[in-house]
């Protein structure tokens, strides 16, 4: 018999019985579809959380004031409890370390910003010029915060997008005066909008210098320090010369804690990638499930089809080809099923897109080749035994069977 | 030249603890162009010998030649091909399948033995012109009358112009007067030089044939053919 022979009775009996035939069709579709779906969720939660750290800018390195973890008792530890302050001296010291290109203070409050006539609350973030080059910032109208000595800062100001947008309106905002807290400050800029990043809405903090704000909260102490190491290898580096640098400045004591942008990212990738192989190994459940269904079918199929299969033997179909037929049968049965529940899942993954646009849940490549793989294995596997079966069949006795 | 020879046939059915001796000590030797019935009562080994001829079984014991070829050694695939090429088998019950049209029941012998597909077509074609049936090429079995049927059964049988044509009852589920269009169309293609075997228990049908084959018990109580040799009636 003739391959395209053997596929065109395969199709034939399949569509012969139509209520069946599409019932294992869908339930292997709704197991591909479900793999497809339930990736793209879990991919598309990875990518959200790479693409928020991604957005804080590159080789970053960021020190906060307080240790991250508690040793065990010492004397040194009894003595000295309270961390001490990180100052806009350590973040100065920090810039002259050569492994580092870039460092930015940061210091946060809130206060309230009246200008044109309106009020509002606000954060007021306290930095210097480097920021915008850490952060990737780009400016919507006018220049950031100009080069200056972080101790003399002048009484200016930037302005978040959204902040623009409520105190202005469509009205340029770079050159006019406003009122933060108990200062007046000159406008000289307005960011591009960032949206979400880093637990704050960049859109709607003011950016002021880092004395600015310290002395309007009266506070020497930093929030953060922003470090961007010369290249990406260097950041290692960089981590363990700001531990020191710190450590010798604050008297010997690791009162301060370094993160580096990569290591949350890769904890959260990792933590991400095996909760889309988790949910992906679950989806694959009913893969399984539908390559049972499709064996139970074909397993009917053979029952109900035993006289034709005695039949052909009579006609000289060799043992062989009865099984080709059915497994072509069972082959087909997935290859339909798979790229429906394919299609279905691409659909689900879109709908999912237009209903949550920030959330890039796209199926990533290897589920969805698993999952297409799968289901033909699944169903090739789970057709040999009918088949087998079918073509072990007597012919005298399955001519009898009517 | 016999175009069947079988000596010693022995075939051994196990049925629990009993057994059942479906045919014993068969010698029966067929001509080519013979029109042959075999007849008996249910339960007589007429089927069980139309099976063997077939080769859809296989003896316990005992030689079967088919054109001067040993099949009863060759492998089921073989064996396969043999019943591809040079047998023919009609049904009681028509076997058509039901999902396939008149046409393509047809073609299903020579679409199993590989030939292409535009050579079935105009085969086809032909077949069902000579027996009446280019009318009814797209229909499905259910869309048949039963003589229909069965003359798609026939034209099915001998498209792969076999030595050999088997038929098993083949009026059973007809009424008289299609039945005997059937058996006409049957002695029609005998005629031609076609090796007919009709297994029958319709006593009017059976002495159409020139030679009859009268079974029981297993055993060959009679052959027209060869009075003498038979053994006694006990």
């Amino acid at each position: 018999m003739r391959n395209a022979d053997v596929l065109r009775f395969a199709r034939d009996a399949a569509a012969g019985y139509p209520l069946r035939t599409s019932l294992s069709v869908l339930a292997m579709a709704i197991g591909v579809a479900a793999v497809v779906v339930l990736t793209a969720l879990g991919d598309g939660a990875r990518r959200y959380v790479v693409d928020q750290f991604s957005a804080l800018g590159s080789n970053l390195v960021i020190v906060l004031p307080g240790r991250s973890a508690t040793g065990g008792f010492s004397p040194a530890n009894a003595v000295t409890t309270t961390p001490r302050d990180l100052t806009v001296d350590d973040a100065f010291a920090l810039s002259r370390l050569p492994s580092v290109r870039r460092v930015a203070p940061l210091t946060a409050g809130t206060s309230e910003i009246n200008a044109n006539g309106r009020l509002r609350e606000t954060v007021v973030a306290g930095t210097s010029s480097t920021y915008l080059d850490i952060r990737s910032f780009k400016m919507a109208q006018g220049a950031f915060l100009p080069v200056a000595d972080w101790n003399r800062g002048a009484p200016v100001a930037v302005i978040g997008s959204k902040i623009k947008e409520e105190i202005f309106g469509a009205a340029p905002a770079v050159g006019e005066l406003i009122r933060l807290g108990d200062r007046r400050l000159r406008i000289i800029g307005v960011l591009k909008s960032v949206g979400q990043g880093l637990g704050m809405n960049t859109d709607e903090v003011v950016f002021v210098p880092v004395n600015v704000a310290q002395s309007m909260f009266n506070s020497n102490t930093l929030f953060r320090v922003l470090i961007e190491a010369r290249s990406r290898d260097q950041i290692e580096g960089v981590k363990a010369e700001v531990a020191a640098v710190l450590k010798a400045r604050h008297g010997g004591e690791e009162d301060i804690t370094v993160i580096t942008q990569d290591a949350v990212l890769a904890t959260f990738d990792k933590l991400l990638r095996a909760l889309t192989a988790a949910v992906a190994g679950i989806a694959a459940i009913s893969l399984a499930v539908a390559g049972i269904l499709v064996m139970n079918v074909m397993l009917v199929a053979v029952t109900q089809r035993t006289s034709e299969i005695g039949l052909l033997m009579a006609l000289g179909a060799r043992g062989a080809t009865i099984r080709d037929a059915f497994m072509a049968e069972a082959a087909m049965l997935s290859v339909v099923g798979a790229l429906t529940g394919y299609g279905l899942g691409l659909f689900g993954a879109f709908v999912l897109r237009q209903m949550y646009p920030v959330f890039p849940a796209y199926p990533p490549n290897w589920a969805v080749i698993a999952a297409l793989v799968t289901a033909l294995s699944t169903g090739l596997l789970f057709g040999i035994m009918p088949a087998r079966r079918a073509a072990r069949l007597d012919p005298v006795q399955a001519l009898m069977k009517h | 030249m016999s175009v069947i020879q079988l000596a010693g046939i022995e075939r051994v059915f196990h049925l629990g603890d009993s057994t059942v001796h479906a045919l014993t000590h068969l010698d029966v030797s067929i001509e080519a162009g013979e029109y042959v019935a075999i007849m008996g009562p249910s339960g007589s080994g007429k089927s069980t010998l139309l099976n063997l001829l077939g080769l859809l079984d296989r003896p316990d014991a005992g030689s079967y030649h088919l054109e001067g070829r040993d099949v009863t050694t060759l492998s089921p695939d073989e064996q396969a091909a043999v019943r591809s090429r040079r047998i023919g088998f009609v049904f009681q019950s028509f076997h058509l399948v039901p999902r396939l049209t008149a046409a393509e029941n047809v073609a299903l012998p020579m679409m199993l033995a590989g030939i292409p597909a535009a050579e079935r077509a105009q085969r086809v074609a032909q077949a069902l012109k000579d027996f009446g049936l280019d009318q009814r090429a797209d229909h499905r079995p259910d869309q048949l009358s039963g003589g229909q049927r069965q003359r798609v059964a026939i034209a099915r049988a001998t498209i792969m112009q076999p030595a050999v044509l088997l038929a098993d009852e083949p009026t059973g589920n007809l009424d008289r007067a299609t039945g005997d269009d059937v058996i006409h169309l049957l002695e029609v293609l005998n005629e031609r030089g076609m090796t007919l075997i009709i297994v029958t228990h319709d006593q009017k049908i059976g002495s159409r044939a020139r030679r009859q084959l009268m079974m029981e018990d297993g055993e060959l109580r009679h052959d027209s053919a060869r009075p003498a040799v038979t053994s006694p009636m006990p």
